[in-house]
Formats: structure tokens, C-alpha cells, sequence
């Protein structure tokens, strides 16, 4: 074992120019793994935080229909495993709204002389799946005028942040393929070079393994060298997004990034764990070969 | 302790060894002689286990090494020391490393490779470079070295292919005579070589090898003369300072 760790950092550097190029592209790689992951992440968030603004349904009353009657209503939603509560607006309440949102055009809504809103319940449910059972309670009951509600929207979200999920999933596993195929180029470099010696020792008897573990620690070591300089750089460009862009991500979708911290510290794992993996991998497609007895 | 039993071994319609059934004994030596592409490599590389003979069996130290599998062919290996023509020694290593590197392979404990390196290395008497590198050394050194590094984990037999083929004569008979001495600590030895001068002188044990077949087995014999066991031609091209 400590043949192999010696060797392998003697290989590493001796191979100087070889394993930079390959700690350049194996970085370069993950970089674009980590940038996309950081995408995925920050999407997935931002859905579901927006997911939480839809989760709200709307049901109309019939201007005819007894506040004790909306009331047993209420009541009946609220026993409901997926609702989590549900509130009253008057339409004079839903017109204030209105003007609100009209702001210094709010005088236009003065001119009309009776109050077109319906009353209404307001159903907010703790999950977004819950809608569909909220609905189709809410049509059974009389007095229901229409119910509003933002399924589609939402479906259309979780299809995006889905589309994006896997596609980032499937080129990150084409990424990971190329870097293997990257690594096992070159260490098969330097086997070549060791050709004549792997030849030597397995004629005084070295094992596959004894042979094999120097390159397949180089191959470690590359991954791991590449692991910690992307997950530096990710880490640095990802803490300058946040300051450029974090304030405005705020203001425009009442959520801010994930924080660094979290992301870099995953980062740093899954950097690890891939760029261990694809070294290992790399140097044993490349010794294949010449070992086969 | 090595017997072939009605070993043929052939590549594609080129026959390798051809129904060959020979035994060689523990303490003895053997030259193995005869014309390039008769078999001498093939009768070696069957022994290593590098190649697989089509039919018949090989028995190395009672083990029937035919049926031995890929995973076991290192340890058959390490009982057997190996020499060739061209030293084969790592040339990023001290002479001191290459020797003590055979003991790393097999997992010798730091404390036996301090002991047992120098030994061998004053045994082909090199000790007082142990610390050059093999470029920096003569080839008969190179070749010592060589020696070294094949008896150091002490092997119960050493194949020597053409180990004075790159030598002076005076060096070649320093090797044969480390061989000799080795031989005499009770290490078989298989040479094969083309240098009929040496095989005259030892008299020792001669297997000549033919288009596969053996065509000579003498207790004590010499090269031989005639063109049945080394062509004409051969000897212009092979033969180096030992042939006439």
C-alpha cells in the first residue's frame, strides 16, 4: 500500500505536464457539472417556492348563497387531510384587493356602482397534489359559483423543473463518461512509457494488483487534485452570482440562491466522490491491456 | 523436479515443441541449446506460464502448472529466478532498489529486504555499487545485478536465456562461474544459450533442441558438431564471440 502511494505521487509529478493536462480536463468537466448542478438546485428551489404561491384555491359563492351555509363549508374543507386552512373574503374585502392592485388607477373601479366581486372561500393546501381532491370537494357542495384555481401553471412548473432535472442528470453521466475516457488516456501514456517495466515485474512474479496500484492511485490522485480546484472555483464564482444577483433573485421571486455554504459543501462531496471514481476507472480501462495474462 | 510429458505446443502451422517429454532434477544444469525458432523459448515461456501448451503436462515442484490457474501464475513465478540476455533491470532504480524490489513485490517485511539485498548483492560480488544506476554500470554488472535480483528471494530454480549473449567472453565467464556457484548452493539452472565455447568447457548436461523435437540429451555433453544441431547459418548470425 505504501509502495503504491509512494510510487503514485512519484508518477504524478514526474509526469508533470500529463497530469496537469489531465487535472485540466477532468476539472473542466466537473466545472461544468458543478455549474449545472448549482442550476438544478437553484431551479428545483425556486420551483418549489413558487409552487407555494399556487397552492391557494378559490371558490366563488353565489351572492345568494347564506353565510351559514359557506360557513358549514368552511368546516367541512377544513376537516380535510390536505388543506391547511381556509379563510372568508368578503367582496368588500376583494375589492379592496382589487383597488390595491389597480393602484393610482383605483378610481377607475369608483365608477361602477355595485361591487361585481363574488364572496369567496380561500383554501390554502399543505401540498400541491392535495388540489385536485380540494376541487372536486368544493363542486359537490350548492352554492358554488366557480372555483379558481392554478393547476395548470403548476403542472407546467414541475414539467420545466423536471425536463431540466433530467437533462442535466443525462449530460452530466455523458460527462462523467468522457472524463473516464480522458483519465484512461493518460494513464495509458504513461503505461506505454512503463510498458517494459510492468513486463519486468511480472516476470519476477508482481501480481496484477501490485502493478496496478500505483496507476490506480495516480488516477485517484489526478481526480482528487481536479476535485479540490473545481470545487474552488465553482465555490468563488458561485459566492460572486450570490453578490451580483442575489438581491434581485429576492425581489423578483421572494426567494434568495441556496446558500454557499450548503452548495459548496456538497459540491466538495460529490467532487470528490466522482473525481476519485473516474480516476480509479480511467486507470483500470487503461492498464486492461497489459496486464491480460 | 520439472517434467514434460508429451508437450507440443504449435502457433497457427508453426510447430513450438513437438510431443517433447524431458526431466530435469533438482541441483542440476542444463544447457539448452540449438538453432533460433527451434523450440528453446517455447520449452521457457511454457515453464513461466506466459503461453499454454496445446497437449501434454508440465509438473513444476509436483504442481501440474498446466492446470494452475491465471491467478496463481505470480506465485509459480516467484519460485523461479530469471535472467535474460538484455538484463532486464529498471533503469529509474538503483542497483541496491532492483534488487530489494523483487522482495518488495512478493510483501517481504522492510527489516528481511535490509538483510537479504546486501547478501545477494555481495553474492554476485556488485556491493560496492549498489547505490549506481543500471546505465552507469558495464553489461557484465548489469548482468550480476540481474543475477542478484532473480536469487535474492532464493528460488528453487534459475533460467538463464543467453545470459553472456551481450557479454565479452573473459565477463561471460564470470557469469558462468557466478552460475556455478549458485548451482552449487543447490539452485537448478536452465540456460539456453548459443555459446558453444561455454557448453564445451562446463560439461554439464546438454539438451539440444530441433524444429521442436529433442534431438540430443547427454549427462555430460558439448555443443555439438555437427549441422544438425546449430545451421550454418545460424552460427554466422547468432553466434557472437563464441562461435567459430
Amino acid at each position: 500500500m505504501s509502495y503504491s502511494i509512494k510510487q503514485a505521487v512519484k508518477q504524478f509529478f514526474r509526469n508533470g505536464a500529463m497530469s496537469t493536462a489531465s487535472v485540466f480536463s477532468i476539472s473542466a468537466i466537473l466545472l461544468i457539472l458543478g455549474f449545472f448542478f448549482l442550476l438544478v438546485v437553484n431551479v428545483t428551489n425556486i420551483a418549489e417556492s413558487v409552487k407555494k404561491d399556487f397552492d391557494t384555491i378559490q371558490i366563488y359563492l353565489l351572492d345568494s348563497t347564506e353565510y351559514a351555509l359557506s360557513d358549514s363549508m368552511m368546516k367541512k374543507l377544513n376537516l380535510m387531510p390536505e388543506v391547511l386552512d381556509v379563510n372568508y373574503l368578503t367582496k368588500e374585502q376583494a375589492m379592496e384587493d382589487f383597488k390595491k392592485l389597480f393602484g393610482d388607477k383605483a378610481y377607475l373601479l369608483e365608477m361602477r356602482q355595485e361591487n361585481p366581486l363574488p364572496n369567496s372561500i380561500v383554501v390554502r393546501v399543505t401540498n400541491i397534489e392535495g388540489v385536485d381532491a380540494v376541487v372536486a370537494r368544493a363542486r359537490s357542495f350548492d352554492g358554488v359559483e366557480g372555483i379558481k384555481y392554478y393547476k395548470e401553471a403548476v403542472n407546467r412548473l414541475i414539467r420545466f423543473t423536471n425536463f431540466i432535472q433530467v437533462g442535466a442528470l443525462a449530460l452530466i453521466l455523458f460527462l462523467v463518461v468522457i472524463s473516464v475516457v480522458v483519465v484512461s488516456n493518460t494513464i495509458k501514456l504513461t503505461v506505454v512509457a512503463r510498458d517494459r517495466e510492468i513486463g519486468i515485474m511480472k516476470y519476477i512474479g508482481a501480481t496484477n494488483w501490485f502493478i496496478r496500484g500505483p496507476f490506480l492511485v495516480e488516477g485517484i490522485l489526478i481526480g482528487l487534485v481536479s476535485a479540490v480546484v473545481s470545487a474552488f472555483v465553482v465555490g468563488f464564482v458561485y459566492a460572486k452570482i450570490i453578490e451580483l444577483f442575489g438581491t434581485d433573485l429576492i425581489v423578483m421571486l421572494s426567494t434568495g440562491f441556496v446558500p454557499l455554504r450548503f452548495m459548496v459543501g456538497n459540491l466538495a462531496v460529490i467532487f470528490t466522490a466522482l473525481g476519485v471514481s473516474i480516476g480509479a476507472c480511467g486507470s483500470i480501462i487503461s492498464m486492461r491491456r497489459f496486464l491480460d495474462t | 523436479m520439472i517434467e514434460y510429458k508429451n508437450v507440443t505446443k504449435t502457433y497457427g502451422s508453426n510447430i513450438g515443441l513437438d510431443d517433447v517429454s524431458v526431466s530435469i532434477d533438482k541441483g542440476d544444469f542444463v544447457f539448452l541449446v540449438g538453432p533460433s525458432g527451434a523450440g528453446k523459448s517455447t520449452f521457457i515461456k511454457l515453464l513461466l506460464k506466459e503461453i499454454k501448451p496445446d497437449s501434454g503436462s508440465i509438473t513444476f515442484n509436483g504442481l501440474d502448472i498446466t492446470k494452475m490457474s491465471n491467478r496463481s501464475v505470480p506465485k509459480l513465478r516467484r519460485s523461479i529466478g530469471i535472467v535474460f540476455q538484455d538484463f532486464r533491470l529498471l533503469p529509474k532504480k538503483t542497483v541496491y532498489e532492483n534488487v530489494a524490489f523483487a522482495m518488495e513485490i512478493i510483501h517481504m517485511g522492510p527489516r528481511v529486504i535490509r538483510r537479504q539485498t546486501p547478501q545477494a548483492l555481495s553474492l554476485v560480488g556488485i556491493s560496492s555499487e549498489a547505490a549506481k544506476y543500471p546505465d552507469e554500470l558495464s553489461a557484465g554488472e548489469q548482468q550480476r545485478v540481474a543475477i542478484a535480483r532473480a536469487i535474492v528471494n532464493n528460488p528453487t530454480i534459475l533460467i538463464a536465456d543467453e545470459p553472456t549473449g551481450n557479454l565479452d567472453p573473459d565477463t561471460a565467464w564470470e557469469i558462468m562461474h557466478l552460475l556455478e556457484q549458485i548451482n552449487m548452493r543447490g539452485t537448478t539452472i536452465v540456460m539456453v544459450t548459443h555459446a558453444k565455447d561455454i557448453v564445451n568447457k562446463m560439461n554439464r548436461r546438454v539438451i539440444s533442441i530441433k524444429s521442436g523435437r529433442i534431438t540430443r540429451d547427454e549427462k555430460r555433453g558439448g555443443y555439438g558438431e555437427t549441422e544438425d544441431d546449430f545451421g550454418r547459418s545460424e552460427l554466422l548470425l547468432r553466434g557472437g564471440p563464441f562461435s567459430l
